[in-house]
């Protein structure tokens, strides 16, 4: 292979070596990906509980407090276009159908993304820094097995936990915002709502989930193990693991979205609801 | 017999290249001294040794066989006879000294938890920690110091046949630094320890040295000079003619204060 270097990088240059870096970057990430699903085990010595408790107990304040105010966003937000075609009553429907099928997932993703995703990306960047994942090797312990598996599992078993409970605040402060502050009638908010959301939105936010929190396990782990030196190497490690994560869900949101509407016209033909 | 054959070995962090063509065995029995300036790239020599990094050309054998003619399996078995003593202690921080240290027993080794105690007290003794003292701290709390003894507590704790040391006594106080200097003797004696040994401390050398490899940045070496400038006894070392080697050993400057004033 034969490499030039040109005297002044024009755009092609450019333009080639993003495209480069963004195919080695999805190869390298696949590859870890194997690496990871080769050394899958349930971990040995209860290592996963303290990681557990920091992904998913600790996770809950800032999922609770997003998820509350989504709720009423979309109520006010909603409000005044449904009033003026005189649908107020209509409100439940669309807050609730948003949030199971997107903002739930999403929103709590981003969150999972920020909070635990970057520390994760910070704690292995560390590790790799200070030789630690090294010493790991040396001492017989398998990297990916000792820091990845469980950090991994965490993300991959608490994210659908985490959406259900964003889902349910989110629902929760949405009603009670249209029903005492808009005046929205209780009952027919819940009437269609129920009307509208099927098991198959909610199923489709939750797995959605899933894959998003596989995702963020998967781009922190790996930006951490391939931290560069010195803090600042740590703290780009960390930055790098949240705007992936978040491409990455975007992404991921985007597929799955389409996939399951398409699958939806698949099971069942001809059927309208779904808007 | 070698232990372990470096063949042709270069390495290269992306555009940095660190060795070339770099050729070195470490036979049974011996205590082979690294040395050379910051940076020449002696840390990363003894990582390939272990298979911690992988040459970017090159091979590097265990046993005369190639590393990676095993499965991946067989080589983290293998690695197990290697000690390693990080050169910043690698002290795993969330876990306390007791359990750093007991960690490749635990990991590795199905010992009875009386048993690993035994094991970790002794080690510490060895390395001059008081185990009452310093079991329950977490490695934050230490010295550094302490930190590079605990590392090297942690190390011996595997009974390794083969410890590759980085710079055991930098940071060490004389006294202390002359007490793993006979460690090192030590436990080459009492079992027959292979021992690789980075340092910068010409006490440690001529201590400990059975051979002396002396390396030189390739920044400073035209493209087709060895990077290996020495290789020898610890006598050979200090009546070398090589300024770059005696004044190394005996830490004169010489002439690099008017390289480095002209640069
Ligand atoms: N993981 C790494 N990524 C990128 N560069 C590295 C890495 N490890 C080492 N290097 C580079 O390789 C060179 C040699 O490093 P090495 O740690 O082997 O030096 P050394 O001889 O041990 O120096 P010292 O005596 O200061 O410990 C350095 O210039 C360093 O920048
Ligand atoms: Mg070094």
């Amino acid at each position: 292979m034969t490499t030039t270097t040109l005297s002044r990088p024009n755009v092609v240059h450019i333009v080639g070596e993003t495209v480069l870096d963004g195919v080695r970057l999805v190869g390298d990430l696949t590859l870890f990906f194997l690496q990871l699903l080769w050394w899958m085990k349930w971990p040995r010595g209860g290592v996963i509980w303290p990681i557990m408790y920091q992904t998913g107990v600790q996770s809950l304040p800032v999922i609770l407090i997003t998820g509350g105010f989504i709720g009423m966003v979309l109520a006010v937000q909603a409000y005044d276009q449904f009033a003026m075609m005189g649908m107020e009553n209509q409100l439940g429907t669309v807050i609730n159908v948003t949030l199971v099928k997107e903002l739930g997932p999403v929103l709590a993703a981003l969150m999972l993304a920020g909070r635990v995703g970057s520390s994760m990306a910070a704690e292995l960047g560390t590790m790799r820094v200070t030789e630690q994942i090294d010493a790991l090797t040396a001492l017989g312990a398998n990297p990916v097995r000792f820091l990845v598996v469980p950090r991994f599992l965490a993300c991959f078993l608490l994210i659908p936990l985490l959406t259900i409970v964003a889902d349910g605040i989110g629902m929760l402060s949405g009603w009670m915002f249209s029903t005492k502050i808009l005046g929205v009638h209780s009952f027919y908010y819940w009437h269609h709502s129920f009307n509208f959301i099927t098991a198959y939105d909610v199923m489709s936010g939750v797995v959605k989930s899933v894959f998003f929190g596989a995702a963020i396990a998967i781009i922190a782990c790996h930006r951490g193990f391939h931290s560069r030196a010195g803090a600042e190497g740590v703290g780009r490690a960390a930055t790098e693991s949240f705007v992936y994560s978040f491409v990455a869900i975007l992404l991921i949101d985007f597929l799955l979205g389409t996939f399951f509407m398409k699958l939806y016209y698949v099971l069942w033909p001809g059927d309208i609801s779904m808007v | 017999m070698s232990l372990i054959d470096l063949k042709h070995a270069s390495m290269s962090f992306g555009p940095q290249h660190v060795l070339r063509d770099i050729t070195l065995e470490v036979c049974k029995g011996e205590t082979l001294v690294l040395i050379g300036e910051s940076g020449c790239g002696k840390s990363v020599t003894m990582k390939l040794m272990m298979d911690l990094l992988q040459p970017t050309k090159g091979k590097v054998l265990w046993d005369d066989k190639p590393i990676h003619s095993r499965s991946a399996k067989k080589i983290s078995q293998e690695r197990l006879k290697f000690g390693y003593l990080f050169q910043q202690a690698a002290l795993f921080d969330s876990l306390t000294v007791f359990e750093n240290v007991a960690f490749g027993l635990r990991q590795n080794k199905r010992m009875a938890e009386a048993k690993v105690e035994e094991t970790v007290n002794g080690r510490l003794r060895d390395v001059g920690l008081s185990p009452d003292v310093v079991v329950d701290k977490k490695p934050a709390e230490l010295s550094g110091g302490m930190r590079k003894r605990v590392g090297l507590a942690r190390a011996l704790a595997m009974s390794p046949e083969i410890m590759l040391y980085d710079e055991p006594t930098t940071g060490l106080d004389p006294i202390m630094s002359d007490v793993i200097n006979e460690l090192i003797l030590r436990t080459r004696d009492r079992e027959q320890m292979t021992s690789v040994v980075v340092t910068h401390d010409m006490h440690t050398v001529k201590k400990v040295a059975d051979r002396i490899v002396m390396f030189y940045p390739l920044t400073r070496l035209e493209p087709d000079e060895p990077q290996i400038i020495f290789e020898g006894t610890p006598d050979e070392a200090f009546a070398c003619d090589d300024p770059r080697v005696y004044q190394f050993v005996r830490g004169e400057a010489g002439e690099r204060l008017t390289e480095l004033a002209a640069a």
